[in-house]
């Protein structure tokens, strides 16, 4: 606890000691997981648990290996990456614009936002019933309610991204005699880059999130449907190797979508001329 | 980013407004924020008058009002409400009170951090309802699996600031109390908390408004009992699109009553704290 409360002067060479310190820091990370996943093993293996309410996790691993093997993993998956995939498109798209919309005209804010913002207060569970009775439950319902989902932080990062452009640089950009065009394309939209991406980034993560929900309620296909059967059938091991899937794919997409982030904001953000010019 | 400070380069333009014209502009505010929604609802009572659209689905505004007085009156909307709420509050107070334990260790012991942080932000990627199916067959379909679920959602927002909040204690303050002596008991109550506590704020507040989400979740998905999310899976069940509508306004206003009351309680709070 001490570490926290005072930090370090200086850090003196490595000797092997310190070098075998490093080490068993390295591994800590490691030791809840294998803790937890021998409990699980022995556990399983020793019959302290039924496998009815955990199944093994060999048994687990097998399941997911002949869900791969067989195809139909890739099958559910597909369906599940199409939906975030156009949900997102056209949920961001639409905020996109709306936020631009807000962000550019302070009498489309006085408009729209209040009503924006009561509709937020209603979680995309609340929609569904509506949604379900206005379309059906095929297709069109999913592609809704993942839109909604990314509509809302996109459309909020938006706006909140067009109205933080720096002061000192539009009057920059009056002293040059900008155009109203030239302001918001060379200054608006490029301050505005960073929290743009947040804002999709962010808006993606809603969108995977509701995914998952939607076809736990209402599919016949896709990863969360995969979770529902598996439970409805008492076959623990494909709730399970769905699960591991829904994780997995998320993580990926995330760490992917922070790299990118980075990059966004090594490029837009870290630019010295802004700063460097005033 | 409107045109007053793109037009006005000179700073003395700006006191020009008077104070009724600033009263006036706030009122044309409100007044314009009302237009959108009042636009919609004369629609919506026109298209339903005049059966524009041939559907059962199409209830009247009147219709929608009518099931709500109806629900309130019968007493069905409360006994809905307070065990959605009851639930709720239960599973806030566990997965908060478990959060700020959880978050605490986090962020003031290092090597609990190096062991456990790691395991904890892999367990968070997961989306949480994905847990709802194995939550159902260890702990039924009852009470007793929706409170575990909605303390679930209310403790990873409230760990994650928690444990934020008390790792970025400024250096510099952790610095005077080195040298006035402090101990670490009073170094933590004195320095870390009061640092951490709008962190630790943000938490909690995330937490009220994801175990509401998740309230509404678990009633879906674990059906059984009473709740709102009941009352909507019902109106959808029997295609009555007037206890659907009613039932969104419905959760509608409690989150949006929960997010006030908390704000509130946060300027409140930042105020007591001299920030």
């Amino acid at each position: 606890m001490a570490s926290t409360l005072s930090y370090r002067v200086a850090a003196p060479a490595a000797s092997g000691r310190q070098r075998l310190q490093g080490m068993a820091r390295g591994a800590e990370p490691f030791l809840l997981p294998i803790a937890l996943f021998a409990l699980w093993a022995v556990g399983a293996a020793q019959g302290w648990i039924s496998a009815q309410v955990l199944p093994s996790p060999q048994f687990v691993w097998e399941t997911l290996s002949d869900l791969a093997t067989s195809g139909d993993l890739w099958l559910h998956a597909q369906a599940s990456l199409q939906r975030v995939l156009v949900g997102f498109v056209v949920g961001s798209a639409l905020g996109l614009l709306l936020g631009a919309a807000m962000g550019l005209s302070k009498t489309a804010e006085d408009y729209l936002l209040p009503t924006f913002n009561a509709l937020v207060q209603i979680p995309v569970l609340g929609w569904l019933p509506f949604v379900l009775l206005l379309v059906g439950i095929g297709e069109p319902l999913k592609y809704i309610l993942i839109a909604k989902a990314a509509l809302v932080p996109v459309t909020l990062g938006t706006l909140q991204g067009f109205r933080q452009t720096p002061a000192t640089l539009l009057e920059v950009g009056n002293v040059y005699g900008y155009s109203r065009r030239q302001q918001v394309l060379e200054i608006v939209v490029p301050t505005a880059m960073p929290t743009l991406f947040t804002a999709l980034r962010l808006g993606f993560t809603k969108a995977w999130l509701s995914l998952v929900v939607v076809e736990l309620v209402a599919s016949s296909e896709g990863l969360g449907y995969l979770i529902v059967y598996g439970r409805q059938l008492f076959q623990l091991d494909l709730v399970m190797a769905a699960v591991i899937v829904v994780g997995a794919l998320g993580y990926a997409i995330d760490r992917l979508l922070d790299w990118a982030e980075a990059r966004v904001a090594a490029r837009h953000g870290a630019r010295p001329t802004p700063k460097g010019l005033l | 980013m409107n045109s007053t400070t793109t037009l006005s380069p000179l700073p003395a333009a700006a006191p020009a407004v008077t104070a009724p014209t600033r009263r006036n502009q706030a009122f044309t505010r409100r007044w314009r924020g009302l237009v959108v929604p009042f636009a919609a609802i004369v629609l919506w009572a026109l298209v339903s008058r005049l059966d524009l659209v041939n559907s059962a689905l199409l209830v009247s505004p009147a219709k929608v009002l009518d099931t709500g007085r109806e629900l309130l009156s019968s007493g069905v909307l409360w006994l809905n409400l307070r065990a959605s709420l009851a639930r709720e509050l239960t599973g806030f107070v566990i997965g908060t009170g478990s959060g700020l334990v959880l978050g605490g260790l986090l962020g003031l012991w290092p090597r609990f951090n190096r062991i456990v942080g790691p395991s904890f932000n892999t367990f968070k990627q997961i989306s949480l309802f994905a847990w709802i199916p194995l939550i159902s067959v260890w702990f039924g379909l009852g009470d007793v699996a929706k409170v575990v679920f909605l303390s679930l959602a209310a403790l990873v927002p409230v760990v994650v600031n928690t444990a934020d909040g008390m790792r970025s204690t400024p250096a510099t303050l952790l610095e005077v109390a080195r040298v006035y002596g402090y101990t670490r008991a009073q170094t933590i109550w004195h320095v870390v908390l009061p640092s951490a506590a709008p962190a630790i704020f943000t938490g909690v507040y995330l937490a009220l408004v994801y175990s509401w989400l998740a309230t509404i979740g678990a009633e879906y998905l674990l059906v059984s009992g009473r709740g709102v999310g009941n009352l909507l899976i019902e109106g959808s069940e029997h295609f009555r699109m007037d206890l659907v509508l009613f039932g969104m306004v419905a959760i509608g206003l409690v989150g949006w009553l929960m997010n006030a009351s908390a704000r509130t309680l946060e300027r409140a709070l930042a105020r007591r704290l001299g920030r």
